[in-house]
């Protein structure tokens, strides 16, 4: 039976004002409060609003048989709630018909996962955790801005604990592979993937009002049909866009709300179903491993990181950005660590593109990438300084030593926990034997090991154990270890006598 | 071809402009060009072309054997077409002063008497449009508007203008009349009006009431660099690190150049910032007036004027610059910032220039905004990547804008005219 998976991103960066370089030192508030103010609401009133709308009814419509997921990035989130809070009381509608997921990303909707793990972990972090606030579920896929993925990010993504991650189904990468199969991450098999199928995808988000396109004007039966009639064994078709395709990339007057409300039944009427990307990643088997060396991401035909990094500023402008991750990470300023967030955005880096045809081509305030760049520039200017000052004391290489031996101390002390975790592992296992060899004393003495050492004399394994733990494990490993130990020390000495 | 100057003796950018679209028509197949200039000096380069000097056209018939003439101006032009030439005169021009070949002579400058010289120019052009064997007449600038109007007349061809400014651009609005007149009256009687940018086709449409349709914006372009100077622009600065950075502006210092944001602009950049000098090279009647401006702003330490520079000085000028700067209010196409990315000096342009229409891998901002100016100046210096990205991206697009382009545009505009 084949599943749509259907995905709406949230996202409006916050926007920056414009902010010429003797402003820095004496400026330190750099947003667009009109522009912020207008441009979401602009975007609720015309296309959140409405689509949600449609969702709602589509769930009061089809009940359980219909689903989707939904992710929104932090700055989004703050827009909504100060600017249009009704948006957010949609979701919590929608999210109490129990049709929805919401999907962890970066709180930032930044670049932080290819260029700092803690400040990514972190950022995560606080997403999830605001969903929960929010809407009472803790995600467990995750998507990552613009939905770029490299084994490494999905590396770091497996180990933060999510079963899945939706990424690109890029040509490039996929070579003669159909997106239309659930893969795994090739450093790490438990994270599932699922990829995007880009032309069913923007034939609804880029193309559906395009009366230039052969296939214009394209009907829901249609739609459903290209759906059921992929070959047998395709069995997900994952089609991601942002909410906003609903009603800005394609207007209202298209009809696109009509579309969508009337494809669930064409696509119930041929047996195709919906499901969320958790139910996908429980039910389906990986059909094999992907490996994706250079990040994807679901902008423009290249899919890759171009938009963003693909000229010298952009990437001098990441570089300066992140430099002072780990700053940023262990200060206390609350307001620094906003501002942080907001200059983040990877909008902040596509108004920068000297890409020909990037699409849309929208650069906010900025008539140029020159002009974009220099402000952005400015503003990061001023954001250094400020984060220079928290730390005067320090020079930027010895602040940077300090920060790495506390990483290392920090990975140490992780190191240790994992072996202590096996130290007790063995404890519980030598118990369990000595019991079986209580139980049966007449056991011959056939066994491996481990047991011919702690079965003869029970006093000698909490000894030998003992010495293991003293040499590699010092203080850190006591308080934790003592306890824990103690008690069954005295279990197997009572079993003993 | 009419034109006013023509290299090497040039006076500003006509002179430039008129031999590379010349010389990108020339490209063409099947394509005789004959350019008229006021006074040849004989060095003109003529491999591509004819040139007749006006100074050379006899407008009354004198008797002269043909080793006086051979003489007297072989080295500019032929007897065969002195004598060719003197079979055309057509009317009695004794009363006008000519010497003893019965030439008028031309300054070929801009002299204070420049209303004389135009309708001398225009009644030589007679003589020359009655001998010469021609599909199309191509005016350059407004003092030869006359002559073309005249050679329109008396042969049937078609007329085609070439604005390469208007007395809008020179005089910041306060038109002189005369030429107001002139310039109008070459326009109406035009089959097809260039204009070097579409700021000008605007002007020319809005302002002398052209018909849209006969006014296309037909934009410069630039030669490529002289190996030699590309070679000499390409060594790289000593100890270039520890220098200041150069923001130059290189142009006269006029009204129309608006010299004034550009200091305004430096005043904005040196109270924030050290390691960076300015210096506005040129000459000009607001000379003065913006050494005052410096010096009240306080900043005369670090704004210099080397004054006016010509030849190899400007390449020196653009090889020292670390950023090149033209606030223009009102210019009609400015061939200057595309020099300055041709040697890799990444340019801030006014949207109010010609060039700003073509340009795209350059700073482009309001002449009057200052501030932007100030911030583009601050950025340019401040950040490698971006001073890196538009030096080598300008420099690559610049080598793109050719002549030859130009030229086959033009020679599609010129068919269109002939109905072909």
């Amino acid at each position: 039976m084949k599943t749509v998976c259907l995905y709406f991103e949230i996202h409006q960066n916050i926007h920056l004002k414009r902010y010429r370089f003797f402003d820095i030192g004496t400026d330190h508030y750099y947003y667009d409060d009109y522009e912020n103010e207008r441009s979401i609401q602009e975007t609720a009133e015309r296309s959140y609003v409405p689509a949600l709308q449609a969702l709602l009814e589509m769930s009061a419509r089809y009940g359980s048989y219909f689903k989707c997921a939904i992710s929104l990035s932090g700055s989004a989130i703050e827009l909504l709630e100060r600017y249009a809070p009704q948006v957010l009381d949609l979701l919590s509608q929608l999210n109490d018909t129990g049709c929805v997921e919401f999907l962890a990303e970066p709180y930032s909707h930044g670049f932080s996962s290819m260029t700092n793990r803690e400040t990514f972990r972190e950022e995560v972090k606080r997403l999830c955790k605001k969903i929960k606030t929010l809407f009472g579920k803790e995600p467990k896929v995750f998507r990552n801005s613009c939905l770029i993925y490299s084994d490494e990010i999905g590396a770091e993504v497996a180990d933060m604990g999510f079963k899945g991650m939706l990424a690109e189904g890029a040509k490039h990468v996929l070579g003669w592979k159909s997106p239309h199969f659930v893969y795994h991450c090739s450093r790490n098999p438990k994270l599932k993937l699922l990829l995007r199928d880009h032309s069913l995808s923007e034939d609804i988000s880029f193309r559906f009002n395009d009366s230039s396109w052969s296939e214009y004007p394209l009907f829901a039966d249609t739609y459903a049909k290209w759906i059921a009639d992929l070959p047998e064994d395709e069995q997900v078709v994952n089609i991601f866009m942002e909410l906003c395709a609903l009603g800005i990339f394609q207007p209202l007057s298209s009809n696109i709300l009509e579309f969508m409300k009337s494809l669930p039944e064409q696509l119930k009427e041929r047996g195709v179903v919906f499901s969320t990307p958790s139910e996908i990643c429980a039910k389906m088997k990986s059909a094999g491993e992907l490996g994706v060396a250079y990040p994807t991401s679901w902008v423009d035909e290249e899919r890759d990181l171009s938009p963003w990094l693909g000229n010298d500023m952009q990437r001098e402008a990441l570089e300066k950005l992140y430099s002072v991750a780990d700053r940023v990470r262990i200060c206390n300023d609350r307001r620094l660590k906003q501002d942080y967030d907001y200059l983040q955005a990877s909008n902040n880096f596509r108004f920068m593109s000297t890409k020909a045809n990037s699409y849309g081509g929208y650069r906010g305030i900025y008539d140029s990438p020159y002009d974009a760049f220099t402000n952005f520039m400015n503003i990061l200017g001023d954001f250094n300084s400020r984060i220079n000052n928290l730390y005067p004391e320090y020079e930027n290489e010895e602040l940077n030593s300090l920060l790495t031996t506390i990483k290392n101390q920090d990975e140490e002390l992780e190191r240790k926990d994992k072996e202590i975790e096996k130290l007790q592992h063995l404890l519980g296992q030598l118990e369990e034997m000595e019991g079986g060899f209580q139980k049966a004393p007449a056991a011959p003495e056939v066994k491996p090991a481990p047991k011919a050492k702690a079965a003869p004399k029970a006093k000698a394994a909490p000894k030998a154990k003992a010495d293991t733990k003293a040499k590699p494990v010092p203080k850190a490993k006591a308080e934790a270890k003592k306890p824990v130990a103690a008690k069954p020390k005295k279990a197997t000495a009572k079993k003993a006598k | 071809m009419f034109g006013w100057e023509f290299p090497p003796h040039i006076l500003g950018g006509l002179g430039t402009a008129s031999y590379g679209i010349t010389k990108g028509l020339a490209a063409i197949p099947d394509m005789d060009i004959t350019f008229c200039i006021p006074a040849p000096w004989g060095d003109e380069d003529r491999s591509f072309m004819n040139i007749i000097g006006m100074s050379q056209v006899p407008i009354v018939w004198k008797d002269v054997p043909r080793e006086y003439v051979e003489e007297r101006i072989g080295d500019k032009m032929s007897p065969e077409l002195y004598y060719a030439l003197r079979d055309h005169i057509y009317a009695d021009f004794n009363y006008r002063q000519t010497d003893d070949l019965g030439c008028i002579q031309f300054s070929g400058k801009y002299p204070d008497n420049l209303q004389d010289e135009i309708n001398n120019y225009s009644i030589v052009a007679g003589v020359i449009a009655r001998q010469q064997d021609y599909d199309i007449i191509h005016a350059h600038d407004w003092l030869t508007y006359p002559a073309g109007i005249h050679a329109k007349q008396v042969s049937g061809k078609p007329l085609v203008i070439h604005v390469h400014a208007t007395d809008f651009d020179r005089s910041r609005g306060k038109v002189n009349p005369t030429v107001y007149g002139i310039e109008k009256d070459g326009m109406d009687h035009a089959d097809c009006i260039m204009c070097v940018s579409e700021l000008t086709r605007q002007t020319v449409i809005n302002h002398y009431h052209q018909d849209p349709a006969k006014c296309v914006a037909m934009h410069n372009a630039v030669y490529p660099l002289d190996p030699e100077i590309k070679e000499f622009v390409d060594i790289p600065i000593e100890n270039a690190a520890e220098r200041d950075k150069v923001v130059t502006f290189l142009g006269r210092i006029t009204m129309q150049k608006g010299p004034e944001y550009f200091v305004e602009a430096a005043a904005k950049v040196l109270s924030r910032t050290k390691g960076i000098r300015f210096c506005m090279a040129g000459s000009g009647d607001k000379m003065n007036e913006m050494i005052d401006l410096v010096a009240k702003k306080g900043i005369a330490d670090k704004f210099h004027f080397p004054g006016f520079m010509k030849g190899h000085q400007v390449f020196e000028a653009f090889r020292e610059s670390y950023v090149y700067v033209m606030p223009s209010v009102s210019e009609p196409f400015g061939i200057s910032p595309l020099e300055a990315m041709q040697c890799g000096v990444p340019s801030i342009i006014s949207k109010q220039s010609g060039c700003a229409e073509i340009l795209t891998n350059c700073v482009k901002t309001d002449y009057w905004d200052i501030d932007a100016m100030a911030d583009a100046i601050y950025a340019l210096c401040t950040y490698h990547s971006y001073h890196h990205y538009l030096k080598e991206e300008g420099r690559k697009e610049v080598d793109e804008i050719t002549w030859e382009k130009v030229g086959e545009r033009i020679n599609e505009c010129y068919l269109r005219c002939l109905n072909r």
